[in-house]
């Protein structure tokens, strides 16, 4: 994609195109909240368990409740069998998520409780975490907990010196020219205040201004998505299960 | 609900701009601007907006009626499981009448279903009392669970709905606010089908004219 002579992608998407969105709310019967998202072939789903007591003790945090993230990767997610249980990866895309939820929450109100998050992707196709982190969005407020704001979030990639919204797997492993760079980012849907930010390539510092810029922009189609489907999923059921 | 939909609020989005609006439940000031912290129902009363929240787990209140059982005996009361963020406390004083703290397993073990209510909110957790008509240790009937924001729906307006179906079923009802619903009748055939008409208004709760559909599916013995 040197030299701007392609104006198309891979899968035939314009560069500031996103995968198609799709997100559905209270998918699970049992938990407290729960979602799915998905972009493109990327599905996320999300359980909320939650505030609850949390044990063991010494976990508590007396001024604040906590919130807790299990993201993973089902074994059937990947074309090479992944195998199951915690990963170096998963552990720290878990804590990632924790924290780039965590600001929007007002856990004030529960001290010493905590919110399980559970966040599993059935089908992995590049951008998992930004579909988690949507889907963890819904879900919270799907289960009531209290939000100062809706959180998206959206993958910026860099194929050589183009700048791509939504990430796919095969650009992912684009390697001509510069490579591929991933940018996966997660902002406050109203405020535009960055959650959280991780880069994996090379970048300059004008092209990682661009690429937050695009960021931005292509949170809002998220966003717009994640109001949609929670209003829809109230008229339909009247609230709750 | 009940005569058309009301307006839906999302976390973080902004209900009404102008510094007139006063921010309720649920709801906070930015600016100019009133922005809602729960998903829920926007109730707007002249300048004062607030949020009613349609899901999650019940939050207590004070004088709720509810349904807890019992999971552990202290020296001075009983902690509670109610369904809540924090589970409860019984404290030996609340009971009607004079225990010594030797027997207070002879009167509520571990296991036992009490029908309660909130006496006091505490920073963690909720006391609560039996001291009241009809509060105490639930011996027989049923127990079901349902999503605390269907309460209001289940009971109606003051009362009708349970009213309605206490008089098909001939079972005793109790609504606690946590979800938790006791069903007392005669026979079991009776409390299951109780149990049915229940589960059909939670399954209905966003119809219109509840109450009307409700008859008829009462009058037809539980059909739909």
């Amino acid at each position: 994609m040197a030299d701007n002579i392609y104006t198309k992608r891979l899968d035939g998407r314009k560069m500031d195109e996103l995968r198609k969105m799709s997100a559905e709310v209270g998918v699970i019967p049992n938990a407290d909240g729960s979602a799915t998202f998905s972009f493109g072939s990327t599905v996320a789903i999300a359980a909320v368990y939650g505030p609850k007591p949390l044990h063991p003790q010494h976990l508590q945090n007396p001024k604040k409740g906590i919130i807790r993230c299990n993201y993973d990767l089902l074994s059937f997610s990947v074309t090479e069998r992944k195998r199951p249980g915690p990963s170096r990866r998963s552990q720290e895309i878990s804590r990632i998520i924790e924290w780039a939820l965590e600001p929007v929450l007002g856990l004030d109100e529960f001290p010493g409780t905590v919110i399980d998050v559970h966040l599993m992707i059935i089908q992995a196709d590049a951008s998992t975490r930004c579909a988690a982190i949507n889907a963890a969005a819904i879900a919270l407020a799907h289960a009531g907990v209290p939000m100062k704001d809706l959180v998206s979030s959206v993958s910026i990639g860099k194929l050589d010196k183009q700048l791509v919204v939504d990430v796919s797997k095969e650009e992912e492993d684009y390697h001509e020219g510069e490579g591929a760079t991933d940018i996966a980012m997660t902002f406050m849907s109203n405020s535009d205040k960055v959650l959280a930010l991780q880069l994996d390539g090379k970048i300059t510092p004008e092209g990682l201004k661009e690429a937050v810029k695009l960021g931005r922009k292509a949170t809002k189609e998220v966003h717009n998505l994640q109001v949609k489907v929670l209003k829809e999923y109230l008229e339909k059921t009247g609230g709750g299960d | 609900m009940n005569e058309q939909i009301k307006p839906v609020a999302i976390p973080g989005e902004i209900i009404k701009t102008g510094k007139e609006y006063l921010p309720g439940e649920w709801t906070m000031r930015i600016g100019d601007n009133i922005i809602a912290t729960k998903y829920g129902i926007i109730d707007e009363s002249g300048k004062f907006l607030r949020v009613i929240p349609v899901s999650g787990i019940y939050t207590p209140r004070r004088s709720d009626l509810i349904v807890g059982r019992i999971t552990d005996i202290t020296f001075n009361g009983w902690v509670v499981d109610v369904d809540a963020p924090y589970s409860a406390f019984l404290p030996l004083a609340e009971y009607p009448k004079f225990i010594s703290s030797e027997e207070l397993a002879e009167y509520l073990d571990i296991g036992d279903l009490i029908l309660c209510q909130v006496n006091k909110n505490k920073r963690k957790g909720v006391d609560l009392t039996i001291k009241g008509r009809g509060l105490g240790k639930l011996d027989d009937g049923m127990i079901i669970k349902i999503n605390p924001n269907k309460v209001p729906r289940v009971i109606g307006k003051e009362g009708s709905m349970v009213s309605l179906i206490k008089n098909y079923t001939n079972c005793e009802i109790t609504v606690g606010q946590n979800g938790i619903i006791w069903i007392k009748g005669k026979e079991l055939k009776d409390e299951l089908s109780t149990k049915k008409a229940i589960e059909f208004v939670v399954e209905k709760s966003s119809v219109n004219g509840l109450t009307e559909i409700m008859k008829e599916y009462l009058e037809n013995g539980g059909k739909k």
